[in-house]
């Protein structure tokens, strides 16, 4: 069967532990996770968090009804077939010379990042988009040589109506 | 009102309905135990090791279908529960454990006795809580119980700083629970049950497997009336044993790697598999891949996680069995189906369970038989774990509902005795049978002092064949009959047992199995039979790890029986 990446979003009761339930469930069934963000949201009292998986279809199946069992999850939805808008935020400290930052610049201008911090010998860009998006920024930074990468893992929400 | 929280916890617990709690004390919980004799109407139970009171609470959750409630103090009170909570777990069964923590201010800093017992217990619960105010306690426990006993039963724990049995705080049950993430489905989709009954109504082999979702939801008579309505023969799991009444035309006993030979044969030609509530374990299924290989699959499960996790299902039907079996029966049309009948009745040779073997040597089977023959099959058994649990399953024609109790999904030996007191306890006017391992009774055979304690009228039958039996005969049929740590010495049982004020024979001999027997009903109170069985007595049919449910292998020639026997292949 095919493996392939899904995004998951779970509405979760913000209660201490749970994101310790969820992780467990995860280790505990041998599920690959790719990446997990958790955040409040506009309900008091339910955070939400996207979990991107790997997996076929039926694991991740599983995944979502085991999630759905957990107490403190209140919705569990697969929205990778929906239209998403998805995004991740990342830092990355790049090292400089004096000859080639205007270029480092150009890139980031490009990507439409931004650098948020300057030092003698590195600079830090500070850069939102989807998977692809960052991916090739890396690629591009990584020829002059980065030093340190800080990703969020992706977010996620389907356009126009929520899912109910 | 303001109550204490320990006050809190017997109040909530009197409202839930709760009349005995299997516990042992410590020094975390000395509040709470000082509040229970305000609350008389909560029995406690000293039990001798906490592994016992978990067992004793699931033993009483499955007998009585109410919740079970145990409780520990921190630390090692509470990881000596474990086992007893992961067997819960495994098997679906409602139990509520209270543990007691050290006090708040205590908490992270590697106090005395102190375990993290919510992080332990994390993978083995339906849920848990830690209570961090007396305020929560009384929501906390409505929130338990209703967790605990609702869709798919489970354990739930329930921690308390010590500090917080003694705060006070204003106490109000609540009438309900908010769980905005937890809505059992009850109700079966009505289009889902209509392609069901289409399926059945157009197989010509069907079978039905019954599970422990059957046996807690009780529905007894829904199974029965699918069954004789569209005469469907019903196999039956381990847990599942009891759904169905053995001695009826249509019940082919259980399933799976000891299964009924005919039980396996017609699951394997079978064009359809109505499974319902039951999880599609691997000892029941046998090898997966060859599973039902020629059938159409309907599950019916309350757990929607339990669908096509095992197998690829045709038919999922997401709810609770009875109310699904209720409108399941409504769609499906009376048949006869002869020639499916007719085949059932030849495999299964003549219409009863195992047979046993002839002879004068004293074999499990017998016994098991004998405590059938004599009871008229008028007791709940309650069972370890190896090959007296299989002979118990095999040799016993269960026709009252829930009259077995057995640790299935966790195999957890020493389960017996501490269950067998806690089965009791939930039915005490009802004969309860601890059938015991030599091996796993001398787990937990502290508990005859809780029995001597508590005067529960348990009768117990050690199945004494000098071996932990089930691993010899792995030993036996796959590793060259090297006993490598199988041989089990046992001290005199008799004596033990008499130790403990407890009266008790020992059993040599064939024609002593009877009276024996009828001597322990007699008695008034708890009697222990040590029944010295033949010790290299194998548990057959059985499916060799890693095969199909149609590749078992038959017990050699020389054990077959006269006709009659379910022999199959030839
Ligand atoms: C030594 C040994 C040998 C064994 N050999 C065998 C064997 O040969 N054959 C065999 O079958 N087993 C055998 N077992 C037991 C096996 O390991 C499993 O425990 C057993 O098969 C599980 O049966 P089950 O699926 O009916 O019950 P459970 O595991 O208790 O599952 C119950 C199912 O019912 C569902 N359910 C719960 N409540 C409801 C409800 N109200 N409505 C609908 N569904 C509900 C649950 O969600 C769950 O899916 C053996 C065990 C041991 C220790
Ligand atoms: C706690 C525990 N330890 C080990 C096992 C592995 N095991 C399964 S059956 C068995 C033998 C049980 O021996 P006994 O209680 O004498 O029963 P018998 O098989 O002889 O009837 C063992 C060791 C287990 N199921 N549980
Ligand atoms: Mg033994």
């Amino acid at each position: 069967m095919t493996s392939d990446k899904h995004i998951l979003v779970a509405l979760v009761a913000n209660k201490p532990g749970v994101l310790n339930r969820v992780a467990s469930l995860f280790r505990r069934r041998g599920f690959n996770i790719e990446s997990i963000t958790v955040g409040h949201t506009e309900k008091e009292g339910i955070s939400r968090m996207t979990i991107v998986v790997n997996g076929d279809p039926a694991t991740v199946e599983q995944v979502r009804k085991q999630l759905d069992k957990v107490i403190d999850v209140v919705k569990v939805h697969d929205i990778t077939q929906d239209s998403v808008v998805d995004r991740e935020l990342a830092l990355i400290k790049v090292k400089t010379t004096s000859t080639n930052r205007s270029e480092i610049i150009q890139i980031v201008d490009i990507f439409r990042a931004n650098i948020v911090d300057v030092a003698a010998d590195s600079l830090i860009v500070e850069v939102t988009g989807d998977e692809d998006k960052l991916n090739s920024l890396f690629r591009l930074l990584s020829s002059f040589g980065i030093r340190e990468i800080a990703r969020t893992g992706r977010l996620a929400m389907t356009r126009g109506v929520p899912p109910g | 009102m303001k109550l204490t929280g320990a006050q809190i916890i017997c109040e909530s617990f009197a409202k839930e309905g709760v009349e005995v709690i299997f516990g042992f004390p410590g020094g975390s919980l000395l509040p709470f135990y000082d509040t229970l004799p305000q609350y008389p109407q909560l029995r406690h139970i000293l039990v001798r090791h906490e592994q016992g009171a978990a067992h004793a609470a699931d033993g009483y959750a499955r007998a009585s279908g109410r919740a079970g409630v145990c409780c520990a103090t921190s630390g090692p009170g509470a990881t000596n529960l474990v086992t007893g909570i992961a067997n819960a777990y495994l098997d679906s069964s409602p139990v509520i454990a209270l543990t007691g923590q050290v006090a708040r201010p205590f908490i992270g800093k590697d106090a005395f006795q102190e375990i993290d017992i919510t992080g332990i217990t994390l993978p083995i619960t339906k849920h848990n809580y830690v209570v961090m105010s007396a305020a929560e306690m009384a929501g906390v426990i409505k929130e338990a119980f209703h967790i605990a006993t609702t869709g798919r039963p489970g354990p739930v724990l329930i921690d308390v700083p010590r500090d917080v049995f003694v705060e006070e705080a204003e106490y109000h049950y609540p009438a309900r629970v908010d769980l905005p993430g937890y809505k059992p489905v009850i109700r079966g989709h009505s289009a889902q049950i209509k392609k069901a009954a289409r399926l059945i109504n157009e197989s010509r082999r069907p079978v039905i497997i019954s599970g422990r979702g059957v046996v807690i939801s009780r529905a007894y008579e829904e199974l029965r009336e699918l069954a004789e309505k569209a005469q469907i023969p019903v196999i039956t799991t381990l847990l599942g044993i009891s759904s169905f009444p053995e001695n009826h035309m249509l019940s082919l006993g259980m399933l799976g790697m000891h299964g009924m030979a005919h039980a396996n044969k017609a699951v394997n030609e079978a064009d359809l598999v109505i499974a319902v509530g039951m999880r599609f374990d691997d000892r029941a299924t046998a090898k997966v891949s060859a599973f039902a290989p020629k059938a159409r699959i309907i599950h019916v499960d309350i757990d929607p996680a339990e669908i096509g996790k095992n197998v690829r299902v045709d038919v999922p039907i997401v709810g609770d069995a009875r109310d699904v079996l209720r409108d399941l029966n409504k769609e499906v049309v009376t048949l006869s189906r002869v020639e499916w009948i007719s085949q059932m009745d030849e495999w299964r040779g003549c219409h009863m369970a195992a047979a046993i073997r002839d002879g004068e040597d004293l074999i499990p089977q017998y016994v098991i038989h004998s405590i059938c023959e004599v009871t008229q099959g008028n007791s709940i058994i309650v069972t370890g774990v190896g090959q007296h649990q299989m002979w118990s399953a095999q040799c016993f024609c269960y026709k009252k509902p829930n009259t077995l109790i057995s640790s299935g999904g966790l195999g957890t030996m020493g389960f017996e005795l501490p269950a067998a007191i806690g089965a009791k306890v939930g039915c005490p006017d009802e004969t309860v049978w601890c059938v015991a391992g030599d091996g796993g009774f001398q787990m937990t055979i502290q508990e005859l002092a809780t029995i001597t304690q508590e005067r529960t009228a348990v009768k117990i039958a050690i199945i004494n064949n000098g071996y932990l039996g089930m691993v010899r005969q792995w030993q036996e049929l796959f590793y060259g009959r090297r006993y490598v740590a199988t041989p089990l010495s046992s001290p005199d049982f008799v004596k033990i047992a008499e130790a403990y004020g407890i009266a008790a024979v020992r059993v040599r001999t064939r024609l002593e199995v009877v009276p024996a027997i009828q001597k322990a009903m007699e008695h008034d109170g708890p009697f222990l039979i040590d029944f010295v069985v033949e010790p290299e007595e194998n548990v057959y049919p059985m499916v060799p790890p890693g095969a199909a449910l149609a590749d078992l292998i038959e017990a050699p020639r020389t054990q077959l029986v006269a006709p009659g026997s379910d022999r199959v292949s030839e």
